[in-house]
């Protein structure tokens, strides 16, 4: 969380804008997008779009709190978009300005639903799982050549950790994803809201945490490519960049990516228009643009996550539709799980103990 | 009347820059969280007026404060992040203040441009060169590995020594500017009469130099203390996750918590552990005023 307000503020503005030109601000996840897409927008449309990124549900909730934020488009993942939802952040899509709507994927917006009920305030952008980033070569030289590296007991059991230290471990600093993951490797519910539950990770974290280098929730894409570190705990499309990345720079860099065998959390990033957007209507293209197909599939090719799109799935790559990673078949599937979010007295004991584990205090 | 206007322009700067904000934060701390835009509810709405908000006033923000240990640590550890900042931006800053004011006339405003010449550059920037210096692969650590003075890379950005460093490195201009003004202004001759009194060079230092710039020190102290306790660019970007500041305190209740109130009753809190070295510093400018009319 630390340097996230920094990276979010890394702008992004395209064409040149004029005082009277039409605009439209889009709030996106940081390397989230082919940014020919976002040029191929501007010369269909004729909007200036201004294109801002971050790295953080948290930052991008407490802007959406605080009104005003000028943004047309923004995207939060599911379990905050609800929360936001009932605190009244969005307005309701107006289907009729969105003529590609009948790509979206049924099997997508039926789970999609439990955030956002009849999907009335969203479209899905991407959905993915959080799972195991691994430096292959250096892990097994390390572990042997059966490490469990399909396993959440690669980085939250001591005894692999201690010797995986060497080499840097990243987790993601995002307690509402890491608490269900450790959950799941005790056996317990992931979507537990039962504090006492919640307060037995805390123990497994604690083990492991001197051997963590870092919580973050972006620069392992680019430390997994160069090799600085070798295991990142971390979101699955972001995990294949730095599989592309190594690839790209024929560093001798081999990453996997796996959802934990115990079971992994599935996650949908939903894209949904404030209540007070400036430009509703340019908002409404925006969102008919990321339906279209074609442009759909550009993104899912350029980022390696899944989509909810469904007609877009035959111009995805065969690396993209055919890796279980990205599309998970009917076996990996069962293991996936949904979280939705903590009431608020819930999330301060949870943002707590993730103080607590990160600091020490 | 030209005398109040005196008087009231100054308090009328406070009152808009100051306490305002200081009660709009007030009222904040003393509401209820709440999933709505904003998120929290209000106690005090012009409607109910004083009597309502009083009898609802309750203090649980502030209670809760106190109950868990994270926030009296980490108030304890901004302090003493920024004390020890402050003693080390002294130790480097008055040398340098006391190189530039005994150096020749013609050579002092080419110094005083090399003091303020970064600050043209962002601060944001400046911050994350130091990354870039302090990192494992870092300039430093190559330099280092290169003279031979050690072996392995040492381990310095995110710990707290790369916060000293980049808490110090921001605010020695403060430091250096109000030395340099008091030295600048010392009359020379007053070092000469010490010495021809019999006292050696390092006496009338410590007896005539350092006197004489205390208002310089108090004021450059005050200038780094201040901001440093509350600093939150510097840890976050240098420091570990086990460098703990109050700033980062305010961000976590700010944005993961997503309480506002109670977030609202740290800054308080900060706001009124400032007013203690704040009011002191005033003091000290007011008795600086005062001794040149």
């Amino acid at each position: 969380m630390k340097t996230k307000i920094l990276t979010a503020t890394a702008i992004l503005a395209l064409g040149v804008s004029t005082a009277f030109a039409e605009q439209v601000r889009v709030y996106n996840w940081s390397d989230y997008i082919d940014e020919d897409l976002l040029t191929k927008f501007e010369e269909e449309t004729g909007i200036d779009l201004i294109y801002d990124v971050f790295d953080s549900n948290e930052v991008l909730e407490t802007k959406m709190l605080a009104g005003g934020s000028g943004y047309d488009v923004v995207v939060p993942s599911g379990t905050f978009l609800s929360r936001q939802i009932t605190a009244g952040a969005f307005q309701k899509l107006d289907f009729s300005q969105l003529s590609n709507a009948g790509n979206l994927w049924d099997v997508i917006k039926e789970r999609t639903e439990q955030y956002d009920p009849e999907n009335a305030y969203s479209i899905n952008y991407m959905w993915g799982t959080t799972g195991l980033g691994v430096n292959v070569g250096k892990v097994t030289e390390i572990l042997g050549a059966d490490a469990p590296i399909d396993s959440l007991a690669l980085v939250l059991d001591p005894a692999n950790m201690e010797k995986l230290a060497s080499c840097g471990v990243h987790f993601l600093d995002a307690p509402g994803e890491m608490i269900p993951a450790v959950l799941a490797y005790l056996g317990e519910d992931p979507d537990s809201h039962d504090p006492d539950v919640i307060a037995k990770t805390q123990a497994v974290l604690d083990a492991v945490r001197p051997y963590i280098l870092k919580f973050h929730s972006s620069e392992y894409i680019n430390a997994l490519a160069n090799g600085d570190i070798c295991v990142a705990f971390g979101w699955s499309g972001d995990i294949l960049q730095a599989r592309d990345r190594a690839d790209e720079a024929d560093n001798g860099v081999e990453i996997a990516y796996n959802a934990a065998s115990e079971g992994a959390l599935m996650w949908f990033d939903q894209m949904a228009i404030p209540v007070d957007a400036p430009n509703p209507s340019g908002a409404h293209k925006f969102l008919n643009f990321i339906l279209d197909a074609t442009n759909m599939a550009a993104a899912s090719n350029y980022v390696y996550y899944a989509n909810g799109n469904l007609a877009s799935q035959p111009m995805l790559e065969e690396d993209v539709i055919g890796d279980p990673a990205i599309y998970p078949n009917a076996d990996t599937i069962k293991n996936l799980y949904t979280t939705t979010s903590y009431p608020i007295k819930v999330q301060r004991k949870v943002t707590r103990l993730w103080t607590k584990i990160k600091s020490g205090t | 009347m030209r005398k109040f206007a005196l008087i009231a322009i100054p308090y009328l700067w406070l009152l808009a820059l100051f306490l305002v904000p200081f009660l709009i934060v007030l009222k904040i701390s003393l509401s209820d969280i709440a999933l709505a835009i904003p998120p929290y509810v209000p106690k005090w709405d012009w409607a109910t007026g004083f009597r309502a908000f009083f009898s609802q006033l309750d203090f649980e923000n502030f209670i809760f404060l106190t109950e868990d240990d994270l926030y009296w640590k980490a108030y304890l550890s901004s302090f003493q992040i920024a004390a020890i900042s402050t003693i080390f931006t002294l130790l480097i800053g008055y040398p340098i203040a006391y190189g530039m004011a005994r150096a020749p006339g013609e050579w002092r405003p080419t110094l005083m441009m090399l003091i303020i010449l970064p600050f043209w550059t962002s601060f944001l920037i400046r911050v994350y060169a130091w990354m870039g210096i302090l990192s494992q692969e870092g300039l430093l650590n190559q330099f280092l590995l290169w003279t031979g003075i050690i072996a392995t890379p040492l381990t310095i950005l995110n710990t707290n020594t790369a916060v000293y460093i980049g808490i110090v490195y921001t605010y020695l201009p403060f430091m250096i500017l109000p030395i340099y003004a008091a030295l600048d202004r010392m009359d020379g001759s007053l070092i000469e009469a010490a010495e021809d009194l019999g006292c050696s060079r390092l006496m009338a230092f410590w007896l005539v130099t350092i006197p004489l710039s205390k208002n310089g020190i108090i004021a450059g102290s005050f200038l780094v203390f201040i901001p440093a306790l509350g600093e939150f660019v510097i840890p976050s970007l240098l420091g570990g996750s086990g460098t703990l500041m109050i700033g980062k305190v305010l961000w976590e209740e700010f944005f993961s918590n997503r309480d506002w109130p109670v977030a609202s009753a740290v800054a308080v809190i900060l706001l009124l552990l400032l007013i203690i070295p704040i009011v002191l510093f005033q003091r000290n400018q007011q008795k600086q005023a005062e001794a040149e009319q």
